[in-house]
């Protein structure tokens, strides 16, 4: 690849990028009211949430990509 | 969602994942104050756990929140390959954690340390993320960082009478990255990727290996597990939830696990929520869970030190767990009261099958005439079902 393909590619390559920036969003504000809804919440209430992967991962062997951080070994 | 306009939602995807790092729109917002009381209970293959926790989270500012929670686990009994060497146990976990919420511009930060203390486990992590709003809020972004450190022992002793040897240590550090993108108006989907990698004594003192042993009358004896001393995991999760046409919602998650001692597992989970009115809320759940066997797991190996490393504990056998649950929300001040804008009550009971295809029954089931006459290794396969119950409390204010 010549000088002048790689800035030709790198100057397209950034107004790519930064023409990103002014993405419009495609749901505006006042179309979110469902989606403010609670029940659209991933975890409405944390201490159960916690407490459920605490179970499963103190008796399987998966961990992980739950959200959630704690400690203990649930080794009984 | 039709499948027309499936390929382009993808590609949108796509796009934002790509340029994600490149320009930033959006505020985030604290969530509100609130104050639960929690109480669990879980009975299930011998075991029967008691937890309590009570947590508050206040905003100082709108930048600014704190969160406590306290939790106590009360364990008496014992799981069934303990149970197959021990006596039954009675212990106690306490678990405190602080975490500290601030945002800054369109940035939300978090740190959070949780301290876990069990007569013979203790474990300290210490957790940072934070997660950025961005195209007008249609895309969140998150990274986050965890340490754990854990000191191991063994309790020797009884239930009224420890004695406690601390073993050795193991140490914990988890990567996590995750994406939440609004879709169109009625749904939404996200993907996390968390990587875990531990170093140290990995291996659960109290679960032995059982090998086959001509010179007792069972035919097996028990010994000790040896487990590698490093181990790294990653999983991925995908899920999406959806506003149904009326006021309820569905949501589909799953998730694929994999790590360095050959275990692979796939969790997938449905989910519904239906309100009626502005005082209840129904949630209905499925999961449905199969991992297989570590490549160094066996219910029955050959001979003593027939191997490097080897293991007989239950959470690396081969399974499957189906899991339904409901938990109901009563908003029992709705439009609040003094200074509380709600307060709820819940119920969440979830019924878990395990079924494991490579890990057997040796505490009911052995060569004598009184445990059936089973040879060693041909034991029935061991199952259990949990029922996990949880009552909690919850002001908001």
């Amino acid at each position: 690849m010549t000088m002048r393909a790689s800035l030709t590619f790198a100057v397209i390559g950034a107004g790519l990028l930064l023409g990103a920036c002014s993405i419009q969003p495609w749901v505006k504000p006042y179309e979110r009211d469902r989606l403010a809804d609670p029940i659209m919440s991933w975890d409405r209430d944390a201490i159960s949430g916690a407490y459920l992967d605490h179970i499963y991962e103190s008796r399987e062997g998966s961990r992980g990509a739950t959200g959630t951080a704690g400690g203990g070994c649930g080794c009984n | 969602m039709t499948i027309r306009t499936f390929p382009r939602h993808l590609s949108r995807l796509a796009a934002v994942a790509a340029l994600s790092l490149m320009c930033v729109a959006g505020a985030a917002v604290l969530p509100d104050d609130r104050a639960d009381l929690f109480y669990s209970n879980y009975r299930g293959g011998g075991m029967d756990i008691t937890g309590a926790s009570v947590l508050v989270r206040k905003k100082f500012s709108e930048q600014f929140s704190v969160e406590g929670n306290f939790f106590i686990d009360k364990v008496s009994g014992a799981s069934i390959d303990v149970l197959s060497q021990a006596s039954v146990i009675k212990d106690q976990r306490n678990q405190k954690s602080l975490s500290v919420d601030y945002i800054h511009d369109k940035t939300q930060y978090n740190l959070s340390y949780t301290d876990s203390t069990e007569r013979d486990y203790v474990s300290n992590t210490t957790h940072f993320s934070l997660s950025q709003d961005m195209f007008g809020d249609l895309t969140t972004v998150s990274l986050g960082f965890t340490l754990s450190r854990d000191k191991v022992g063994e309790n020797n002793g009884t239930a009224s009478s420890p004695d406690v040897s601390w073993l050795g240590h193991a140490t914990s550090r988890s990567f996590e990255a995750g994406v939440s993108q609004i879709i169109t108006k009625d749904l939404i989907a996200g993907v996390t990727l968390e990587v875990i990698t531990d170093q140290g004594l990995l291996s659960n003192p109290y679960r032995s290996i059982r090998y086959v042993d001509t010179t007792v009358p069972l035919g097996y004896s028990l010994g000790t597990q040896i487990y590698p001393a490093t181990h790294t995991s990653t999983a991925v999760e995908t899920r999406v939830k959806y506003y149904l046409p009326y006021r309820a919602a569905a949501s589909l998650s799953y998730r694929y696990f994999g790590d360095t001692w050959g275990v692979h597992a796939n969790t997938i989970e449905l989910g519904y929520i239906h309100p009626l009115g502005n005082k209840w809320i129904f949630e209905g759940r499925l999961r449905h869970y199969s991992q297989n066997s570590a490549t160094f797991y066996s219910d029955l190996f050959p001979f003593v030190d027939s191997q490097n490393f080897v293991a007989r504990d239950q959470n690396l056998a081969a399974s499957n767990n189906n899991s339904i649950a409901g938990k109901a929300t009563w908003a029992f001040a709705p439009e609040g009261f003094l200074i509380f804008k709600r307060a709820t009550a819940s119920l969440d009971i979830s019924r878990i099958q395990f079924k494991y295809r490579d890990f057997r029954n040796i505490k009911d089931y052995n060569s004598t005439t009184a445990g059936g006459g089973y040879q060693p290794g041909t034991e029935p396969l061991y199952a259990f079902d949990a029922m996990v119950y949880q009552v909690y409390i919850s002001v908001f204010f």
